[in-house]
């Protein structure tokens, strides 16, 4: 079974989501994932990142740890803050809350990491920050094209 | 590739970037909002054309410029959206406030 593992440190600074998400698509690449999955994952990685920087250190520069593990065919993500934590995690998950609206937060983080990974897990007290644990299963087929594997419809 | 802004009339047309993000999108907003108060603006197009990233922030940029414009009387519109852009808006829900289109609509049609 393939098995690897990678760990990243970087500054609560907007500029850092696009080397996060980056970062974690180079990272998958090893399971040979389609395009369709390196973007679902990139869009996951990024909601995450910016819940931390936005509302975890709600814009103060502090540290946030991204854990990756490859584990068979699984990619596993975690995205860790030490910020102020999410009292009520169930209503902060629905989609559309938001406690920033007037920062034009349409409130579909935690929604969008839903849809774009398999599974999702959040751990979070207040002043405790906050564990996102994402998970995605990257399948290869042996053989065929891997962009046949996201449209299973057009194969029929 | 960096956002850019075309007005003809009342028509802001915004030249989205390749990504759309929380980073990317706050000067984008301002900047929009800046020329929607100066120029009378009635109609907002968001290009898609060079899009190739997207996450719930651009939903958010679209949703508060979509309010702007309702409180106005004006119209928001989507053109240029790629097949993975028309999941991502479809997803938040978008396509019911918003037209989206997978093409740019004909220059009649937007008179």
């Amino acid at each position: 079974m393939q098995q690897n593992e990678m760990r990243l440190e970087f500054d609560s600074r907007s500029c850092n989501e696009a080397f996060a998400r980056v970062t974690v698509a180079a990272f998958m690449t090893q399971l040979n994932p389609t395009l369709e999955e390196v973007a679902d994952v990139k869009t996951a990685v990024s909601e995450a990142v910016t819940n931390a920087i936005i509302h975890g250190y709600e814009g103060r520069v502090e540290k946030i740890t991204i854990s990756c593990q490859i584990e068979g065919e699984y990619l596993l993500v975690e995205v860790i803050d030490k910020g102020k934590g999410i009292a009520d995690v169930k209503r902060a998950m629905e989609p559309l809350f938001t406690t920033k609206a007037e920062c034009d937060r349409a409130g579909m983080g935690f929604a969008f990491m839903e849809a774009f990974m398999d599974t999702l897990d959040v751990q979070s007290a207040p002043d405790c920050g906050t564990t996102v644990r994402m998970s995605k299963r990257i399948a290869r087929t042996e053989t065929g094209s891997p962009q046949s594997r996201s449209f299973p419809a057009v194969q029929l | 590739m960096e956002h850019s802004f075309t007005i003809t009339g009342t028509t802001l047309t915004v030249h989205l970037p390749s990504e759309i993000d929380h980073h990317s999108s706050r000067q984008l907003c301002q900047e929009t909002d800046r020329l929607i108060q100066r120029r009378n603006i009635r109609r907002i197009l968001f290009d898609f054309h060079d899009v190739s990233f997207m996450d719930s922030s651009g939903i958010g940029m679209i949703l508060g410029r979509y309010k702007t414009m309702r409180f106005l009387g004006g119209t928001v519109m989507a053109v240029n959206v790629g097949e993975r852009m028309q999941r991502v808006l479809t997803l938040a829900g978008v396509y019911k406030v918003i037209d989206i289109y997978e093409g740019a609509p004909e220059q009649s049609r937007l008179l």
